[in-house]
């Protein structure tokens, strides 16, 4: 802020220049999906389909769902090998040993090696395990990281961080069908001896996607 | 079905009107079988509102010199696409 503009507003004072004003919900038209959204959720209460409070139940497990339980699961296979098997064979079973909700679309497991590096995409729309990494960041969803990532992983891996040397081969893997992805990166070196709570926190909701990788905080 | 893993395919070069799962960057490629991803919903049925028959899906994988001519990454660098036995034309 500079000097001039360093006062309080609860200061008497001259004050004629307008600030912006944050837009509210409101201020822009509701878009055609918006409206259908809306026009579909009172006819399904309006006919005793469900009510009001289910749908915010459903939203509140939707909003609850994070990376955390992806983080578990690649812990458990890291130090496991026969939960890393079943992982690699069935993520959806695997998390339901965990006690944990994939959700009924089966999701696979693809699992980077020092000579592999592993990242996902959707490119027709905006496929993602969202019951295990919760929801999608924004760029995911972004045309430039859909179309760019199958075009130049490399480039958009290095735009995330991740720099690959040219032994590490790059699988992208695009989720067209009735099937989600989610990564198992390489474990951090020097996490020798971790609990797998602590190594779960090296594995982040980008290390899971590919967009990044597992990390020593 | 008729394919198997190995088995090299070209991606039909199609655009048909209506709904379908098979992004416009692998028609008219060629690939490699890897692997049967599993029978799946016929998304073209169910776009409307039909569930159709369960069609076989298999992981194909892609060199990526295939898909760009003008690649700039590695030799071993690949897509890999799950697509619609319906799509996939055998070679040899």
């Amino acid at each position: 802020m500079n000097q001039d503009h360093a006062h309080s507003h609860d200061a008497e004072h001259e004050h004629h220049h307008p600030h912006p004003r944050q837009p509210d919900v409101e201020d822009a038209p509701l878009s055609w999906h918006m409206a259908l959204t809306e026009a579909v959720a009172d006819l399904m209460v309006a006919k005793g389909l469900c009510t009001t409070a289910d749908i915010h139940r459903t939203l509140e497990v939707i909003d609850a769902a994070s990376p955390a339980a992806g983080a578990r699961l690649v812990a458990r296979a890291w130090l496991d090998p026969v939960f890393r098997e079943l992982m690699l064979a069935d993520v959806n079973r695997a998390a339901s040993d965990l006690g944990i909700d994939a959700g009924a679309i089966p999701i696979r497991a693809v699992e980077n090696r020092p000579d592999l590096h592993n990242v996902i995409v959707c490119t027709l729309c905006s496929c993602y395990p969202r019951f295990l990494l919760g929801g999608s960041p924004d760029w995911y969803k972004s045309k430039a990281y859909r179309s760019r990532m199958v075009r130049e992983p490399r480039a958009v891996l290095r735009e995330f961080g991740v720099d690959l040397p040219a032994d590490v081969r790059v699988d992208v893997h695009d989720s067209t069908a009735e099937l989600r992805y989610m990564v198992i990166p390489n474990r951090p070196v020097g996490t020798e001896g971790w609990s797998e709570e602590r190594l779960a926190e090296t594995v982040t909701r980008d290390a899971m996607i590919g967009t990044g990788l597992a990390r020593c905080v | 079905m008729t394919l198997k893993k190995g088995d090299h395919v070209r991606v039909l070069h199609l655009d048909p009107p209506g709904h379908h799962r098979t992004p416009s960057f692998v028609r008219g490629r060629e690939g490699i079988v890897e692997a049967l991803a599993g029978r799946m919903p016929d998304a073209e049925m169910m776009a409307y509102g039909r569930r159709g028959v369960d069609q076989p899906v298999w992981r194909v994988r892609f060199r990526q010199a295939e898909l760009w001519p003008d690649y700039e990454g590695e030799a071993g660098d690949a897509v890999i696409v799950d697509l619609y036995e319906h799509w996939l034309e055998p070679l040899r």
